[in-house]
Parts: C-alpha cells; structure tokens; sequence
C-alpha cells in the first residue's frame, strides 16, 4: 500500500501544489529557498519547540505588520495536518494571526512535520474532533490554492493566496 | 407558471452557458464520486445524521444556544425573515457600521437582508465573486451553489468595463477575477461587520463548517470585528466527528469536485486578531482577538415543514446543487425559469412550498417531470421527485375545478377532481387509450386533423406540433387471448404486464416480448389489468395514482400467488411497481410485487444467467446499434442488463449518457413545454449523430423516449426486445 506521505504528495501535485522536504536542521533554507519576497511569516519555535523554527535565519519577516502583510508576496505559516488523500493542509487559526498570513498573500508556504500527515479525511476530522471538544478552537482544511469559476473559467487565485507550498519536515531517525 | 415564452427567451438569452456549466458539474459529479471507494456509505452516514438531526432538532437548538453563549458568542433564533432582518439591523447599527462584506449564503438571499441593510443606509458588498458580478448586474441567482451560472465570461466583461470603465478594457476570465480580487480585497480590509452562512454547525462545540473555494468566507470572519452568521435552524448537527461524511460528498456532489479550496471549520469568536490594515508600526499579534459573534438561526417556515410528513425531507438538504446538475431540464433553463424566490432545481419545490407557499412553488414545480435522475445523485438520499409530486397534488386541490364538458368522461376518479384540465387529460389517459383502441382507424384520423389539433392546443395545451400516438385496433391482451401458450414444460411461469402503450399503441413489442419469453422456457399470460397508475402520479394526481396501483396489485396478485413472476416492459411502470408505489400502497402489497417485478431484459438477462440458451434467440455477428436507457431504468441500475443482453446476442452496443430524452411522459406534448423538451431532446440527437453512431439503428426501453427520438431523427426507433425475438 502506498505511504501517507507518497499518497499526500501525489495529491498535492494534482492540485498544482509544490512540494519539497528537509530535515529539521536544514529547514532554513528550506524555508529560504521555498519564499518569493517580500515573505512574512509566523514563528513557530513556540509550537514546535525548535529554535530553528523561528525562521529568523531566513528572509522572512516574522510577525510583520498588517501594512507589511499587505505588501508581501510569500506568507510562511506552520500547517497542523496534512490529509494524505486529498492533499489537504488542516491550518490553525492562532493569536499570532496565522490566519491572516496563510491568507492575505499570493503564496502561502506551509511548514508540515511528516508525522502529522494522517492517511485520510476520516482520520482527520477524528482528530479535529477530539481537540475541539478537548480545547475548542478553530481550522481551515486548505486543499490547493483559491479558485473560482464564477468569471466563466476556472482561475486559481481569487481572494486567496494563488500559490501553494508544502515544506515536508521529515522525521529525524 | 414559466410560459412558452418566457422559457424560450431564457433558453436564447441563458440556455447556452447554464447548459455548459451544469453539464460539466454533473459530469465532474461522475468522475469525483466513482473514486470515492465508500460512497454509498458515506451517503447512508449523511442520510442518517440529517434524519436523526431534524428528530432531535429542538433539543440540538437548545445545546448549540448553550455552547456558543458560553463561546462568548450569542444566538437568536428568527421566526421569519423581518424578525431576523430586524435583529441584524440591531447589530450593525449597535457597531456603528458603514459597510458589511459578505460570503455566498442562500439563506441570507432567502431573508433578503442585504435591502434591509441598504434601506437603513449601509453599504453591503457581496465578496463570492459570483454573487458580486449579480450584485453590479442587479440580477437574482440562477443556481443555488455557482449563481451567476447564467452569464457567460463575455456579458461579464461587458458589464464590467461598462459600469467600471478600466483603463484596459477586462477581457479574459484571469482579469476578470484579478480586477474583482482587488476591489473587493479593498471593501473588505475596510469594513467593520462579517456575514456569512453556514453549511452546518455543530451542537457540541458550536463549529459551523463553511465550504467555500475563493476565500472570501475566511477573509469575510477575518478582516472585520463583528461577525454575523445567518443559518436556518435546520444546518445543526450533533458533533464535529458528524462533519466527515459531508465534508467529502458536498464538493463531489455538487460542483464536481473532491473538495472545495476551503472548508473553514470555525467556532466563533475566532481567535484571528482584529487589525488595523492601515497600521505600519504594530506587529500583528499585538492586535488583540476581541470579536462580537452573533448566530442568527432562522426559522421562516422549517419547523412547520418538520412537522410535514412530505416536506419534512427537504431539511436534510446541503443545498449542494447535484439535483439541480442532474437535472435535464434544469440544464436547458436554470434557476431564473426552474426555481422560486430564492432556491431552483428539484428540491426548491420543497424549500419554496415550505417557505413562500403553494403558490411560488407552482410557478416552476411543473418542470420537475419525474425522471428520478436526481434521486442518485442527492448526496442525503431525498426523494426530490416525491416531494414535487405531492406538492404538484397539493397546488391541484387549492384549484377551482374548471366545469369543462370534455372533462367529465375523461376523469372516472371522483378523488381527483382538482386537477386542472391538462392534468386531468393526462392523468387519465388510460381512459383516451381504451376509447383510442376500441374506435381505430377512425380514432386516429380523427385525432389526427386539422381542426382537433386546433382544439387540442386550445382546450388541453397539446402542441399541434407533436406526433399524436396511433392506436392499434388489436390490443395486445386480445392477441394474447386468441393463442395458445407455446410452452409445453415451462422452466418459469410470467405474467406479462400489459403497460398503456404495449397494449394499446406500441403491440409489436408486447408480441416480441411473449415470443423472446416463449423461446426461453417461460409460460407467459397477459391478462387485462388496469395502468400503473404512473400517468396520474406524473400530474399529481395521487389519489387516483393510489387507485390504480390497489387494482393493479389486486389483478396481479393471484398471478404471483400462483408462482408468476411479473415483467414489465415500461420502465415507468415497472418503476412505479418497484419505487413509487412504496408510497401508495400498503407495505406487505408493495414487497409483494416489487420483489416479484423485473423489467423485461432484467428478467431475460435472469434467464440467460441461469441456463437459458441464447441459441433460442435471434442473434448477430457484431451488428452495430445504438441504445438509450430511460431515465427511471437508469436509477434502478436496470441499463446494464439490456446492455449485456444485446452484447450477448452479438450486437456492438453504443449508449447514450444523457439524463433524459426530455419526452417524460406528457411533458413533450405540452404547449407550454414542447420547445424546452426538444432542447433537451437536441442533447440525445446529438449522442446519436456522432462519429460512430450516425449510421447505428437506435434502441431505446422508455415508450416516450421511442416517440421523442421519432421526432428527433429520421432513423426510426425500436424496443430492443423486438431484436431478439425469431
């Protein structure tokens, strides 16, 4: 049976997705080499408990202001889930306004440990499931960028980000 | 009631793009749910979390006001639309707003909220991109999930470089969408107050689930500092974990997709700060999360619908739009001719009879023709066609009875006295039928001149352009009668049903049908027995559709008691037998013969399985022929079998892959719908002019399906039984 993570990588690619992978030493330059600048982002050393993923080592600017957000390009944010069958990201909705960063921008990089990909819908929504009713709170499931057809063809990128990037944090061994 | 007129300058004016974009939902709904390995599972799981939702709806209410108050949110439930209007006025008036955005929701087009909101001075913005194209154009949507389905890329840009006057002028559906996305963005990031819908909304946590694709739901709730969400009562659900089968079957059902860009699953007040966008000194997580959210769950009708044994159904809608998609008629006219205030396909029937009343939804119920092609493809499992039946049966009874002479000896059912003449003419053709037999030749010229034509149109809307039936002097039943079985030690033991048209009209194919039994072992009768019943059902009739289905059963009952299997070459009849007289008929009736029926290449296909020689059967060496199912074939996944029958007899089958024929019975042959059913008969010509198929003799099961490709080709043609019998 195929992977998670192959099942999740080839669903990413089918909806126009980009995808690469590191090591979380590396992530860095992962995160360097994925942004178009101007980027902002949103630290998650906090969550993750790795310095490195304070992203101050990279060109993007952490926790920038609604006039910066508004300017850039690239908006890097972590990703909670990734749903191996769709290809979907579950995205937090945070304090620190991840929202606005995955949101407001035309590329939104998604930072994903590989351990929380989880192999389909039905396991996802268990797990959204049990933390909402465990702490509340709010997710989106992003599958791709945003789309529409309502201008007579279909067109990726309306109010959202046009642009997606999934950086797979691979489990260290 | 649409008119002839107005349905053919919809077709002109819109037919084109709604036919485009439904046909490719519908054929995306195809592809996405064949890679769903649990489909059918998933749909039951809906089904049952819907049933048992609106069971315990007063108690879910009660929990979900419970948990969104303790959220920091609050909740109003709305008797009706000015209740609710009046409560968001309150709101925006109370936040001193200028301007409110919102997200696509139908039920804030139900309550109209966007008047009441601008009469009171505030400037409301749609952000769906489609919505906000209707909005400039000042038009009404077409279709309940993509509702500016209606308009095409160019009449957009020409609106847009009209009212807008760009400096280059917008062409291209990228510029189109580029030139929204920053107007829009800007209201947005500007305005104070966020209303949305909800898709479903879940009584443990008080999470609504949003299914949307452009964003513009998730920057609605973001960017502003109030949000209010507008919802009927009817969205609750009991839990989070409830949320999964709909989440991977609304997108698939509706639009054609495996799921949307996004499904925001939010239980407000989100934690998203509140910032300013102007600001170029303040780090974004220094804006602090404080958030109003108010859930105003509308009644409008829905709790007096849950109390409707036949309405009741329409509250576990999604509002996915698949009935609307799969709809053949929908997909010549849209929601502008087939739908009512606010909701169009199938199931606005229900939602407009249960919000608005009778009376708007018998402007539009008339074009839901019965053909169940939505019944598989409803996500929640709904009997759309049910329900327009009995609201089509309701309208009839709030009718003045016209006291027409002609009636009188066409309507033998006192019950039914309500219907208007049409319907009655309709409802009652076994009556025309019998009378049309007993008096050929002379019936058929008559019927056939000038002057009854005249009167036809006139009297009963019957469109002088239509070929009239021609009735057989012999029935199928005499002929029968007048031989002897010829079968000495039968295998099996059939009754053949001697359906309207088989006995009366089309008698060859009754007589191809007892030779193919004959020759496979089966002992066939055709006793006399009464029509299904399916001609009055069409028009609403049920009380007399109830009566013929008590007769039919009690004519075939002592056949199946006495060991007969029943086949039935109609599909329609053989569906009201197996489908629709579960409503009509007591449940021990109804098992009886729906087990005991099979549709005619069903029970062939039966035979041959079980030992039966092909060899008995007239047969080809790859002859090419091309076949159309009917509509109420399709549904009970009956086409299969007259498929693999055909192949086996050594023919080169090509299908058809339309919805339907658009003959349905009567609907053809009324004035009013004559043209819409011919553009959607144009989809089936086409199927059968392709490269390939232009040549192929054509087979078709349904009675109206032969007489709607009579009229659309020149090819004349057949039931497919006639092929196979020596």
């Amino acid at each position: 049976m195929e992977s998670k993570r192959a099942s999740f990588e080839g669903a990413l690619e089918a909806l126009g997705v980009t995808v690469s992978s590191t090591a979380e030493s590396e992530l860095e330059a992962a995160v360097t080499e994925a942004v178009t600048e101007p980027a902002v982002g949103i630290a998650l050393d906090e969550t993750v408990g790795d310095e490195a993923f304070s992203l101050t080592e990279t060109p993007v600017t952490v926790d920038p202001t609604p006039v910066a957000l508004r300017e850039a390009t690239t908006g890097v944010t972590g990703a909670e889930l990734g749903i191996g069958d769709y290809g979907s990201l579950v995205l937090s909705m945070t304090e620190a306004a991840s929202e606005l960063v995955s949101l407001f921008v035309e590329r939104h990089v998604a930072i994903l440990h590989e351990e929380d990909i989880q192999p389909d819908m039905d396991a996802a929504v268990a797990e959204l499931d049990e933390r909402f009713n465990e702490t509340g709170g709010s997710a989106i499931i992003a599958t791709g960028p945003s789309a529409t057809a309502d201008m007579g063809a279909l067109v990726k990128g309306a109010h959202g980000p046009r642009e997606v990037h999934v950086i797979v944090v691979e489990e260290s061994v | 009631m649409a008119t002839a007129d107005e349905i053919r300058e919809l077709m002109r004016t819109e037919g084109a793009a709604v036919a485009e974009n439904t046909q490719g939902f519908n054929a995306g709904r195809y592809d996405s749910v064949a890679d769903l390995k649990d489909y059918e599972e998933l749909k039951q799981a809906a089904r049952s979390i819907k049933e048992d939702a609106i069971e315990e709806l007063p108690d879910l209410l009660d929990q979900l006001t419970d948990t969104v108050e303790a959220n920091g949110g609050t909740v109003y439930i709305a008797d009706d639309a000015a209740d609710a209007n009046d409560y968001i006025r309150n709101v925006v008036d109370e936040r001193a707003a200028d301007r409110v955005v919102k997200s696509k929701s139908m039920t804030s087009e139900e309550i109209e909220v966007n008047d009441a909101l601008e009469a009171d001075g505030v400037d409301v913005v749609e952000t769906d991109l489609g919505e906000w194209v209707l909005q400039v154009a000042d038009e009404a949507p077409s279709h309940i999930v993509a509702p500016a389905i209606h308009k095409s890329r160019e009449s957009i840009a020409e609106l847009f470089n009209e009212r807008f006057d760009p400096e280059e002028p917008l062409e291209t559906a990228e510029e189109l969408t580029r030139f929204a996305r920053k107007k829009l963005g800007e209201q947005i990031i500007d305005a104070e107050v966020g209303i949305t819908g909800s898709n479903f909304i879940t009584a443990d946590t008080g999470t609504m689930a949003l299914v949307t694709s452009e964003g513009n739901a998730r920057k609605t709730v973001a960017a502003t500092d109030t949000h209010v969400a507008v919802a009927g009562v009817e969205k609750v659900i009991p839990t989070v974990g409830d949320l999964h089968p709909f989440i991977e079957l609304i997108g698939r059902s509706g639009t054609g997709q495996d799921i949307t860009s996004y499904v925001s699953l939010l239980t407000p007040p989100v934690d998203t700060p509140v910032v300013d966008f102007t600001d170029d000194e303040t780090p974004l997580s220094a804006f602090e999360s404080d958030r109003d959210f108010h859930l105003v769950l509308i009644d409008n009708g829905r709790l007096e619908m849950r109390d409707d044994d036949h309405l009741r159904e329409t509250l576990y809608c999604i509002r996915c739009s698949a009935c609307s998609n799969s709809c053949a008629n929908f997909q010549s006219v849209g929601g502008h001719a087939f739908g009512g205030e606010t909701y169009s396909g199938g199931i606005a029937t229900g939602w407009e009879a249960g919000i608005e009343g009778l009376d708007v939804a018998e402007e539009f119920n008339d074009l839901c023709t019965g053909c169940t092609r939505c019944v598989n493809a409803c996500p929640v499992g709904i009997d759309i066609p049910w329900i327009n039946t009995v609201v089509r049966d309701r309208i009839n009874r709030e009718k003045d009875t016209p006291g027409e002479w002609l009636v009188d000896g066409l309507t033998p059912d006192e019950e039914d006295d309500g219907a208007p003449l049409q319907k009655r003419f309709f409802g009652n053709f076994e009556t025309v039928a019998k009378l049309g037999s007993a008096t050929a030749p002379v019936s058929n010229w008559l019927a056939g001149t000038t002057l009854s034509r005249r009167a036809m149109d006139r009297i009963l809307g019957i469109d002088p352009r239509r070929d009239l039936p021609t009735f057989e002097r012999e029935t199928l039943v005499d002929w029968a009668a007048s031989r002897d079985s010829q079968v000495a030690e039968p295998e099996r033991r059939a009754v053949l049903y001697p359906d309207l048209y088989t006995n009366h009209v089309q008698v060859e194919r009754g007589k191809a049908a007892v030779k193919v039994l004959e020759s496979l072992g089966v002992d066939v009768v055709v006793p006399p027995a009464p029509s299904s019943g399916r001609a009055p059902l069409s028009q609403g009739m049920i009380a007399t559709a109830t009566d013929h289905a008590e007769r039919v059963t009690e004519t075939l009952g002592p056949h199946i008691e006495d060991g007969r299997d029943v086949v039935v070459i109609e599909p329609s009849d053989h569906a009201m037998f197996t489908r629709e007289y579960e409503r009509l008929i007591d449940e021990a009736a109804f098992t009886d013969i729906a087990e005991n029926s099979y549709e005619v290449f069903e029970y062939v296909y039966g035979l041959l399985d079980n030992g039966a020689s092909i060899d008995s059967l007239s047969t080809v060496k790859g002859a090419e022929i091309a076949y159309h199912s009917h509509c109420q074939q399709r549904t009970l996944g009956l086409e299969a079998h007259t498929v693999a029958v055909l192949e086996d007899c050594g023919y080169d089958v090509v299908t058809s892959d339309v919805e339907c024929c658009g003959m349905a019975g009567s609907f053809g042959y009324k004035s009013d719908y004559y043209e819409l059913s011919m553009d959607v008969g144009d989809r089936l010509r086409a199927q059968l002019r392709d490269d390939g198929v232009q040549d192929r003799p054509v087979v078709a099961s349904g009675t109206s399906c032969l007489e709607q490709i009579d009229a659309l080709l020149e090819r004349q043609p057949r039931h497919p039984i006639e092929l196979l019998a020596t």
